[in-house]
């Protein structure tokens, strides 16, 4: 139990810490924030719950006022603006992630950590994400959707650094999936 | 660990935590029915008004806050001036500067202890036990603890990438990184376990 609760403690302050790391620009030129790349490790590595958990911990303080989001961003503010169904989407995509990630767990490599982490963290997170825009900006679905292209390409390479992270920690550390 | 609440006192800070949140949320209830460009307009007035009595320091403090918001709210007025509804856009913009700042002069005059506080007595009213109360209590306080120290850790990795490289370090920096986590979560629980655990 102790190892659980510690576990999603320290995951809710790896999402914040990786939310402190500059934007690093792939050879494409697409950005990569990796504070989301956080939010699809929480379930690829924890698991439904227990990364669903972490990221609902993570948004809890940052409604609390602590400024843990990218760019030193918190308060209760953030869940006024555009961007909330995202936050909101956040904890949905870790528990999808992670259901999706646990079930494929036997099969091992990077690919399946790496098609959850799709499924969840850019196609949920994406949908809820688009709704909450349309619903802050009096806009249709498709107007809102077109505002959320351009990131995209890069959620798709955060998926394979996803995978490839989930296959390196799980080799590292093999207890890890256990609850 | 800093949070957003700012030293600089104003009346607000006395004010209690629980009444401020429920305003909050109905306030942000009612402006999202908001509608037409005058009306808005004063809302956002009256709203930036409610920061003088905290000074002009305060002011100032309120609208560095806003940056973020305001390259998003460009964008907004950008394209609806392209699609030619401008007062809808308008709207839209005032409608979330409203929000966002009412929202951050709650955050910046109260606590963190004040804000626990009524998390604590809102899940004691709800039935949630005690156990459970006190599990997420030292949740927060291990995120607050270890944000900080994963954070140096994280400049360590960075250091000691430069000192093996000109390369730039970018994202196999974060496999380490998480596994830095990962040990400290196994030792901090194994830390908990040796002082009694959690009962």
């Amino acid at each position: 139990m102790e190892r659980n609760l510690t576990l999603i403690a320290l995951f809710a302050a790896l999402i914040a810490a990786l939310g402190l790391v500059p934007k690093f620009t792939l050879m494409s030129g697409v950005p990569i924030s990796a504070q989301s790349l956080g939010i699809m490790l929480c379930g690829t590595v924890l698991g439904a719950k227990r990364g669903g958990l972490a990221v609902l911990l993570f948004l809890g303080l940052v409604a609390l006022g602590l400024p843990l989001l990218a760019g030193g961003r918190g308060g209760i503010g953030v869940f006024s603006g555009v961007t909330m169904g995202y936050l909101i989407g956040f904890p949905v995509a870790a528990f999808v992630t992670g259901a999706l990630a646990q079930m494929w767990r036997d099969r091992g490599g990077f690919v399946f950590p790496a098609v959850a982490a799709l499924i969840g963290g850019v196609v949920v997170l994406n949908v809820l994400g688009i709704v909450g825009m349309a619903i802050k900006l009096d806009k249709t679905l498709a107007e809102a959707a077109l505002l959320a292209t351009p990131f995209i390409p890069g959620d798709i390479l955060k998926c394979v650094l996803a995978g490839l992270i989930t296959q390196g920690l799980l080799k590292a550390r093999p207890g890890l999936a256990q609850a | 660990m800093i949070s957003l609440t700012s030293d600089i006192r104003t009346p607000y800070h006395a004010w209690p935590a629980g009444p401020k949140l429920l305003g909050l949320s109905g306030f942000t209830l009612a402006i999202f029915y908001m509608d037409g460009v005058a009306l808005s307009a004063a809302v956002v007035a009256a709203v930036c008004a409610a920061y003088l009595p905290g000074g002009l320091r305060f002011t100032r403090q309120g609208a560095r806050l806003m940056r973020p918001v305001f390259w998003f709210v460009a964008v907004i007025m950008i394209w609806h001036l392209a699609v030619g509804r401008t007062t809808e856009g308008a709207v839209v913009v005032l409608r979330l500067i409203a929000a966002i700042a009412a929202a951050n002069l709650v955050t910046l005059t109260t606590r963190l202890e004040d804000m626990l506080d009524v998390i604590q007595r809102g899940l004691a009213r709800l039935g949630v036990s005690q156990r459970t109360r006190r599990k997420l209590a030292l949740s927060v306080a291990l995120v607050i603890r270890f944000t900080p120290v994963l954070t140096q850790k994280g400049g360590l990795l960075v250091q000691a990438w430069r000192a093996r490289t000109v390369k730039r370090p970018g994202w196999r920096l974060v496999l380490p990184f998480a596994l830095l986590a990962v040990d400290d979560a196994e030792h901090t629980a194994e830390a908990l376990k040796a002082r009694g655990g959690l009962h």
